[in-house]
């Protein structure tokens, strides 16, 4: 059969291919090549070696800070969204009446796009500060939290329902029998249902924290960056890199190469460390 | 030992309601405030709308005249539905040539489809959004080619990991029957496929409904999706108009909730699929 199908090549493949060159590869090569150049349109590049890699730990700290920020916020959201979806998943999977409801609407604010979700709480969290004499771009904490409180309204609902499919898995005669053996709730829990997780763990963190990484829409609309740039994240701060003034182009693209293999990264690192573990469980 | 079972069983309920409310707290605030005046949404966001702050539909009149709303949304959806149904029916071809072709080129292919998929969007953002310029992609149609080429990393993956669980003796009955490949995959394999076809669909979907820097970038000078639109009124005047603001953020929420409410089953039972898979 396989050669009968190869012959259909140009209508099976090659629609996918050329898009995926247009769109994907020859930007992301073209983006490698001119983070060693000096640019303002691509056509202009001129070769300039290391020096935009140089710049970007030596001019300023813009790049460190976002790093260390998007970091930080990182690890909170990763925690707190993994912690309270699986509690949540916990509570829906005892098939108290109106689970379905609950699901429903916990899963809701993640059909809703990140510039929305921004607006929406920079309304809720400034209509509180107001009251003491503040607003959501006072101090840099106020945005730290506000983007952790978008992050965990919008992605609890999708972990949960991940978390939900992962304990539907476990056998109900594997937890019968451990209940009737008189294993404790909490036995039950560590010994059947963590592990059985794993797998559900493994996706969900691994959504969070490429999630949380790349967040931009949601940094953008909640405080823009603001105070002084001490809440921009790093894609932020590529994008303003780019497009704030003009010259920086190649110190942008730099500043983006880095970010990728952050990115690939943490990716390829937490995927190694859970599937292992996975193994040995 | 049934009672304690029960009264937990209720406080876990109860427990659960207040959390329902929790979350619907947000967006009954931006409901209530979008009938408010602009002036009294900053400071007293939670108070109900008053004699003196009540502005009926102003907002709503307004906002749509300032960010041209009708259109943002006609955009957003052509372009959604054009760009999920060219990645359904490609990226599904794609996967099952890639699976069942077994050549080497094809393979190749794969894994690059795979790395593209922990790439981020800024690494690409700057020179992607200038050959759409020169290739005169940056349109309405010609962004239905980029989120094709940039989306098909996950929904290949997505396609290929279901392919290769389907028994190959049903195609080799049909292919027996005389039918060629092209005939052979949408008239059979295609079906087989619906339910990963749901979950790239909904995936897709959720994100190109939501995009905002690929199609700002692309076409926003020209065209406006929904979150271009919303975001146009912070604009460069520097003070936003509250008041206008709520009212396109319950415009924006409004169609994403009546769409989920009927198509709930296969959203949630499509994003669980498509995370089992990843």
């Amino acid at each position: 059969m396989e050669r009968s199908i190869r012959k259909w090549f140009v209508i099976f493949m090659v629609p996918t291919i050329i898009t995926f060159l247009i769109a994907f590869l020859i930007p992301f090569l073209m983006g490698l090549y001119l983070s060693f150049c000096d640019f303002r349109s691509v056509t202009d590049a001129e070769f300039v070696g290391f020096s935009n890699y140089v710049r970007l730990v030596t001019e300023n700290k813009d790049f460190l800070n976002s790093l260390r920020f998007t970091a930080a916020f990182t690890v909170v959201s990763v925690v707190s969204v993994n912690f309270f979806a699986f509690l949540l998943a916990l509570a829906l999977t005892r098939g108290l009446r109106g689970t379905n409801i609950f699901r429903t609407v916990f899963f809701m604010p993640n059909l809703i796009g990140g510039i929305v979700l921004g607006y929406i709480w920079q309304v809720l969290i400034n209509g509180i500060l107001y009251n003491y004499g503040y607003s959501i771009t006072s101090k840099a904490e106020f945005g730290f939290f506000g983007l952790v409180i978008i992050m965990n309204w919008q992605m609890i609902g999708y972990m949960m329902v991940i978390y939900i499919a992962g304990i539907q898995n476990i056998p109900d005669e594997l937890i019968e029998a451990a209940s009737v053996d008189g294993a404790s709730r909490f036995g039950i829990l560590k010994n059947i249902i963590l592990p059985s997780v794993m797998p559900s763990f493994t996706i969900c963190l691994f959504l969070t924290l490429t999630n949380s990484f790349k967040l931009f829409d949601q940094n953008l609309a909640l405080t823009a960056g603001a105070p002084a740039n001490k809440t921009r994240m790093l894609a932020l701060d590529i994008y303003n890199t780019f497009y704030g003034r003009v010259g920086n182009e190649g110190l942008g693209q730099a500043k983006a190469v880095i970010f990728s293999i952050i990115v690939a990264l943490i990716a390829l690192l937490q995927l190694y460390i859970t599937r292992s573990r996975e193994e040995e469980g | 030992m049934i009672s304690t079972k029960k009264t937990g069983n209720y406080a876990l309920t109860l427990l659960l309601i207040l959390l329902v409310i929790v979350f619907l707290v947000p967006i009954a605030v931006v409901f209530i405030n979008s009938f408010k005046s602009k002036f009294s949404i900053n400071q007293t966001p939670f108070l109900p709308p008053t004699t003196d702050t009540f502005v009926g539909i102003e907002n709503y009149t307004s906002g749509i005249r300032d960010t041209g709303f009708p259109m943002a949304f006609f955009w957003s959806l052509f372009i959604t539905t054009l760009s999920v149904i060219t990645i359904v029916v490609f990226t599904s071809m794609t996967a099952w040539y890639i699976v069942r072709s077994k050549s080497r080129f094809a393979n190749f292919i794969y894994y690059l489809f795979v790395f593209s998929m922990i790439v981020p969007f800024q690494m690409v953002m700057f020179t992607m959004s200038k050959i759409a310029n020169v290739l005169g992609l940056d349109n309405p149609l010609g962004i239905v080619v980029l989120y094709l080429g940039f989306g098909s990393g996950l929904s290949v993956f997505l396609f290929v990991g279901f392919v290769k669980s389907v028994p190959r003796a049903v195609e080799e009955a049909a292919v027996i029957d005389g039918c060629n490949p092209f005939q052979l995959f949408w008239k059979i394999v295609f079906k087989i496929l619906r339910p990963t076809a749901i979950t790239v669909a909904v995936l897709n979907a959720m994100w190109i409904w939501n995009d905002y820097l690929l199609p700002y970038l692309v076409i926003g000078s020209e065209y406006k999706t929904i979150p271009i639109a919303i975001q146009y009124l912070k604009g460069g005047y520097g003070s936003v108009d509250m008041g206008a603001m709520m009212a396109m953020l319950v415009l924006a929420i409004l169609p994403v909730v009546v769409f989920y409410l009927f198509c709930q089953k296969y959203i949630i039972k499509g994003v669980a699929a498509g995370a089992v898979k990843g």
